[in-house]
């Protein structure tokens, strides 16, 4: 029997989000690739003491009208309700950008944790949550503030650091099109993170801007298959 | 004063480095500027960390599809045989060795080749993005950066200061005044930007630098 996997709402798919959760959030930072509309219902429903997994901090929505002029809702909202307790990311503030976006006011207070990841090793500590790996050898961060307090190897006379899985119990993602049963396909740069995090959450959450029938997408061209995901809305972008 | 290159000028010549065929990644910032500046006659196909081999020119920011933008979160144009993929992917490209070039910004480069180019004072929750996998992953890194700090300090110094992105990573260096490689020998002088003398540099560069003989104004 097929499991129904499709929801009418982004607040009815993310109404179980529970305190001290963790939660990733896929897309790289900008609009492009973020689930915007998941992220809002997420900021309604109000979960507190979360750990967040992003690309990108987020820039709140006075900042992003620098990036599209009309203004979006990213990750910033779940700061201003103060629903976050930890960001583990690549760039929680943009060096370009005003230091004044949410996350970096609330750090520079003491209010939120960070744990600052290596873009490439944030991926693939994904990627191994995902596939079930105890974590992995890389030599990016060697000599550099990420090594402290990792355990280090000389592999083919090289320097690797030892890099842990990270899992989540839930992710939000944005994908293009779905079908019912939740095979995912994704549109140009718009892929980035969503992928990976798709597959590394218990609960994986996703909008889309399409949804489909079984069979109607093309078997060679999905990106996601449909048993890593728990729950589909359509949203009208 | 005399005058110093203006980032597009830098971006020209920077650009002449790029080969026929390469693959090459442009970090946050000025190196972007490099992609409309390819020599003509050579094909080059650029790889952003978002997930994208192949793209074109960068894009009119008012027909911006927010779908096809590069990692410093700039439109580009689609080109034929561009593909897309996702992160976990593009940094194997980075850090298993298949991106043949990379050129990044800096706040300061060490006479070993150490890069910083991510973290300064007063800002702690700026991040390093993609910058450490590329200087670690990548076989040929470029560093495009101004030569002196606003205030005219040098930034290409015997120590960093600011944290590392990796060490000993840094191939050459291309500034609004010089040109100047990293080698086993120290930092050779190369090129000058027009009305430069070697001394003038030297005096705004901290390690000594080796003066190549055949050190020429820079072609641009």
């Amino acid at each position: 029997m097929a499991i129904h996997k499709v929801f009418s709402n982004c607040d009815s798919a993310v109404a179980d989000i529970f305190d001290g959760a963790t939660v990733m959030i896929g897309g790289f930072g900008s609009w492009g690739g973020l689930p915007v509309h998941l992220i809002e219902a997420l900021a309604r429903q109000g979960a507190m003491n979360l750990t967040l997994i992003a690309n990108q901090g987020g820039v709140g929505f006075e900042l992003s009208k620098r990036i599209k002029p009309e203004g979006y809702q990213d990750i910033g909202a779940l700061y201003a309700k103060g629903q976050v307790k930890k960001f583990i990311g690549s760039v929680p503030a943009l060096g370009g950008m005003p230091p004044t976006s949410p996350l970096e006011i609330l750090h520079r207070e003491g209010k939120v944790e960070l744990e600052m990841v290596p873009q490439g090793t944030l991926a693939e500590r994904i990627r191994a949550g995902a596939g079930g790996l105890g974590g992995f050898y890389t030599t990016t961060g060697v000599g550099t503030p990420v090594e402290a307090g990792k355990e280090k190897k000389v592999i083919n006379g090289r320097e690797y650091l030892l890099e842990l899985p990270l899992t989540a119990d839930f992710a939000l993602i944005k994908a293009h099109k779905a079908d019912t049963l939740g095979n995912l396909v994704y549109r140009g740069t718009a892929r980035c993170f969503n992928p990976v995090m798709a597959m590394a959450a218990r609960i994986t959450i996703v909008e889309v801007d399409q949804l489909v029938e079984p069979g109607e997408l093309d078997p060679e061209a999905v990106v996601t298959p449909h048993l890593f995901v728990s729950r589909i809305v359509e949203v009208q972008q | 004063m005399k005058t110093r290159l203006d980032e597009q000028t830098i971006a020209l010549r920077v650009a002449k480095e790029f080969e026929d065929g390469m693959v090459i990644n442009l970090g946050y910032g000025m190196p972007a500027l490099c992609a409309n500046l390819i020599p003509e006659g050579r094909t080059i196909y650029f790889h952003s960390e978002n997930g994208v081999l192949g793209y074109g020119a960068l894009g009119i920011d008012e027909e911006k599809d927010y779908e096809l933008i590069n990692a410093s979160d700039q439109p580009v144009t689609p080109m034929p045989g561009m593909c897309f993929f996702d992160s976990a992917l593009s940094f194997d490209m980075i850090r298993g060795g298949h991106v043949d070039m990379v050129v990044l910004g800096a706040y300061q480069v060490s006479e070993k080749g150490d890069l910083a180019n991510w973290g300064r004072p007063g800002r702690p929750a700026t991040g390093m993005g993609g910058g450490m996998d590329l200087a670690a992953g990548c076989r040929r890194l470029i560093v495009m950066m101004l030569h002196t700090t606003k205030e005219g300090g040098a930034r290409i110094v015997n120590r960093c200061s600011f944290p590392l992105t990796a060490r000993s990573c840094v191939n050459k260096i291309f500034t609004d005044l010089a040109a100047i490689d990293v080698t086993e020998e120290g930092l050779v002088l190369r090129e000058l930007a027009p009305g430069w003398t070697a001394e003038e540099v030297q005096a705004l560069t901290e390690p000594r630098l080796v003066i190549a003989p055949d050190l020429k104004e820079m072609e641009l």
